[in-house]
């Protein structure tokens, strides 16, 4: 009966993922994945490049100060490099001795600068959708990473037919009803590596994916470096305490 | 113990069973200790607040024989330009005669300029300036007074009034922090 | 063994004189006779009790770093997440140790429903684990709201909107709990004090739970009284160290979780922030509310609904009542545990059940599921107390345990 009950719950569970609405999204290899996984720096700086040059002129992500670049297990950018890339963007602040607000270059506390003054002037600015804040999208999108990068790569030029697209909604086929309010923004060489990497879409795509991934959960990497230690702590104890426990019921018959 | 009507059954292997329950026993006690240490340093100030920037002080405005408070980590710091006989009164002391002994030109970067943390280093009040017996502040707490250095010179306090890091951007402007 | 412990210490004898909380904690926790036949089930009782510490320690400093406003609620987690020293770890481990705690919990339901452990003289224990259960299930809810996400937003409108269905002052009630028109910052604000005082409330019940469960002492594998000395060994170390290993075990998986895979758990919408103006797609539960979701969606009326899925928790209270055979253990009962199996299975199917959508083949299968849950407590536990015939009972614990070959013996030749 016990059996037969779990075989039933694992036919069901099949019978659902088959019968999904969604196109499964790709599954590329991120160095993050997995219990031993980590970010590749250069991958997140290249994708820190990506989101300012590209992304950032539609979404915030809010949650991020530019220190952030700076901190162990991020892209790890020297704290020169990230206060000159966060003197590239202005802040407001104040009020100064005349009671005046005024601008200043934003310095590392500062949160990423938002390209829009509130959240109506950003839907004004889309046609009515919100570019949503990218801080913890890969959390917040079932799927993850993979979701993530499937949809930037996931337009097509070619409506098939008997799809008609209403003003402002794009093809996308990863996207739900491969409908979607985002319009296509990465094309070849849309950015200049400074290292010098060839910006493919795809290279593109990633890089600012694993950016994202790290943005979403910046403690990864000593997340799973602890959880490693505590594991092999644990399995340790477990043994001794096996033993300590069989030899305490040693000499009682049970 | 319950243990006990076992025991001298078991007394002939006693050093190994001990050598057990004492590796299980330690090895317990390290993890719990570990595991407090998160729950403990999670009240420390956090990334965020290590991050705030240090503040940065326009002098300009301030004339001789006035000082003015800013607030830097939710405490202020007094910023006094001092008169030159205020100077000379604060160098002219021996240190012999200090609680806390320093001399004033330790206590400042250029002599026209004093700064200071302003929190009594007895309760944490903020003392009061141009007070006391000695010119400079006094604290209304406990009556503690400071001399035109920010020197303890009498009352309960044990310390002189801190002096926290700054540098001179130019001529008029620091940055404290 | 003796029952009565006396301190060594002058210092401790002074304080046991004028307050025995040392002999108490020797009495209850050192030396409190237990079956010496408990197999691994029993022991998440401690594996529970250590789940509670854990989410109200870490709920504690939580607490110290979290904003119960909804325009500060979402970011103040993140912040959390982001800055405080393990802030993340504190996090993480009170998310997920929700869901152990209830992994935990059923385990324990489940054990004591096959062993009995709910009969006479026991009844009091298990009603009392009834109420723990019900504390827990608004606790866990509570704290699902506090994040600020999207499913906190919409399940913390969903299910408040259930007392809506009250008639004539369901929207007197709704504005009551809300203190407001919808669901904002007043009622994030009092499910946060809820939440941290109901842990405190649970904790109090456990007390008794324990207190009742020492009166009688431990029911066992056998489902028969225990004779003390010749049955019994002291607690401590026997049960301490058993348990404890259990524990550690139990927490390998814990932090597998916790360190390796902290949000297979959760629901990725709660990682939106809170919006009154786009519900999500679909409003799931926690996985550990799933199967009374079920029995709530099954039935096709609001106030009947609500009913049902009340009841279904309510109805554990009366289990000592419904179930009359003098057996105890589902081990002598090879037709009581055929239905005890149908009900595990029934369980897990309305928990996959509870996370699809309530149309064509679900709500048939749900509705069926659910009308099986109650059956199971109104007809068939009764009626298998009349029609069954047990196995008979060994006259000690000692004896099937000594005997186990000959008992393997004699079982094979039954079957």
């Amino acid at each position: 009966m016990y059996k037969f009950s779990l075989v039933f719950v694992f036919l069901f569970t099949s019978l659902v993922f088959a019968a999904g609405e969604m196109k499964a999204p790709m599954e590329p290899d991120w160095t993050f994945q997995g219990p031993l996984g980590k970010f590749d720096r250069a991958e997140l700086q290249r994708g820190y490049q990506v989101y300012t040059e590209v992304c950032s002129s539609c979404h915030s992500m809010n949650l991020l100060s530019y220190r952030n670049l700076v901190q162990a297990g991020g892209p790890e950018f020297s704290e020169e490099q990230a206060k000159a890339m966060a003197a590239m963007f202005e802040v407001e602040t104040g009020p100064n001795s005349d009671g005046e607000m005024f601008m200043r270059p934003a310095i590392l506390s500062d949160r990423f600068v938002s390209p829009w003054k509130n959240e109506q002037e950003g839907r004004v600015a889309n046609g009515g959708a919100y570019p949503p804040d990218l801080s913890v999208m890969v959390k917040a999108r079932s799927g993850g990473a993979d979701y993530v990068y499937s949809l930037i790569l996931g337009y097509k030029d070619e409506v098939p037919e008997g799809v008609t697209l209403d003003d402002g909604v794009y093809y996308n086929i990863y996207a739900k009803n491969q409908k979607i309010a985002m319009p296509q923004v990465l094309y070849e060489d849309g950015v200049e590596y400074t290292d010098g990497t060839a910006a493919t879409e795809v290279q593109m795509a990633k890089d600012v994916t694993a950016f994202l991934a790290w943005s979403a959960e910046p403690k990864l990497e000593e997340r799973k470096r602890i959880g490693f230690k505590v594991i092999i702590y644990l399995i340790i104890l477990s043994f001794l305490l096996y033993f300590t426990n069989k030899r305490i019921w040693r000499d009682t018959s049970h | 113990m319950g243990t006990d009507k076992n025991r001298s059954s078991e007394e002939t292997k006693v050093t190994r069973r001990d050598f057990l329950y004492l590796t299980t026993g330690s090895f317990t006690a390290v993890g719990v200790g570990a595991v407090a240490w998160p729950f403990i340093v999670q009240m420390n100030p956090d990334a965020s607040v290590k991050a705030l920037a240090s503040t940065e002080v326009d002098l300009s405005p301030i004339m001789p024989g006035q000082s003015i408070s800013i607030l830097w980590r939710g405490k202020p710091v007094f910023i006094r330009r001092r008169t030159p006989e205020e100077i000379t009164e604060a160098q002219a002391v021996k240190e012999a005669d200090l609680p806390d002994p320093e001399t004033d030109e330790a206590r400042v970067q250029k002599p026209e300029w004093l700064v200071m943390v302003g929190v009594c280093t007895h309760l944490g009040c903020i003392p009061l300036g141009n007070k006391g017996e000695y010119n400079g502040w006094f604290c209304p707490c406990h009556g503690s007074h400071y001399d035109t250095s920010g020197r303890i010179r009498k009352g309960p306090a044990p310390k002189n009034l801190e002096v926290p890091k700054y540098v001179f951007l130019d001529d008029n402007t620091i940055k404290i922090g | 063994m003796s029952d009565n412990y006396e301190p060594q210490s002058a210092v401790g004898k002074w304080i046991d004189k004028r307050l025995p909380l040392i002999s108490l904690f020797s009495g209850h926790l050192m030396q409190f006779p237990t079956p010496k036949n408990l197999n691994y089930w029993w022991t998440f009782g401690g594996i529970l009790t250590f789940c509670l510490i854990t989410q109200i320690l870490t709920g504690l400093v939580l607490a110290m770093h979290y904003v119960a406003d909804a325009n500060l609620a979402f970011a103040s987690v993140e912040h959390i997440m982001r800055d405080v020293n393990y802030g993340w770890l504190l996090r993480y481990m009170h998310a997920t140790g929700a869901s152990m705690f209830f992994i935990a919990v059923y385990i324990h339901m489940a054990r004591s429903l096959f062993y009995g452990s709910y009969k006479e003289p026991r009844e009091l224990i298990w009603i009392i684990g009834v109420f723990i259960f019900l504390l827990m299930v608004a606790t866990a809810f509570m704290g699902y709201v506090l994040p600020w996400g999207q499913m906190s937003f919409w399940g913390a409108t969903v299910i408040t909107n259930l007392f809506s269905a009250v008639p004539f002052f369901g929207e007197a009630i709704t504005n009551w709990l809300w203190g407001d028109y919808s669901v904002g910052s007043a009622l994030l604000t009092r499910f946060f004090t809820l939440h941290y005082l109901m842990p405190f409330l649970i904790f109090g019940l456990v007390i008794l739970h324990i207190w009742a469960l020492h009166v009688p002492g431990n029911n066992n594998p056998e489902g028969i009284d225990v004779i003390k000395g010749q049955d019994t060994v002291p607690f401590h170390p026997h049960y301490v160290v058993k348990d404890v290993f259990a524990l550690v075990v139990f927490m390998i998986v814990f932090a597998g979780f916790v360190f390796f895979s902290p949000n297979i758990l959760g629901h990725s919408d709660n990682y939106i922030q809170a919006n009154a103006l786009q519900t999500p797609e679909h409003i799931v539960p926690e996985w550990y509310f799933l199967p009374f979701y079920a029995v709530l969606r099954a039935i096709p009326d609001k106030l009947g609904g609500v009913i049902a899925m009340v009841s279904a928790i309510a109805i554990l209270a009366f289990i000592p009542w419904l179930d009359h055979s003098k057996v105890r253990s589902a081990k002598y009962r090879p037709l009581y545990k055929q239905f005890y199996w149908l009900l595990i299975f029934d369980f897990i199917l309305l928990g996959y059940l509870g996370a699809q959508p309530a149309t064509g083949i679900y709500l048939i299968l749900g509705r069926l599921a659910t009308l099986y849950y109650f059956l199971h407590f109104l007809l068939v536990m009764p009626l298998v107390g009349y029609i069954e015939k047990p196995k008979p009972l060994p006259k000690s614990i000692s004896e099937p345990v000594l005997s186990n070959e000959e008992q393997q013996a004699k079982a094979n030749l039954a079957t």
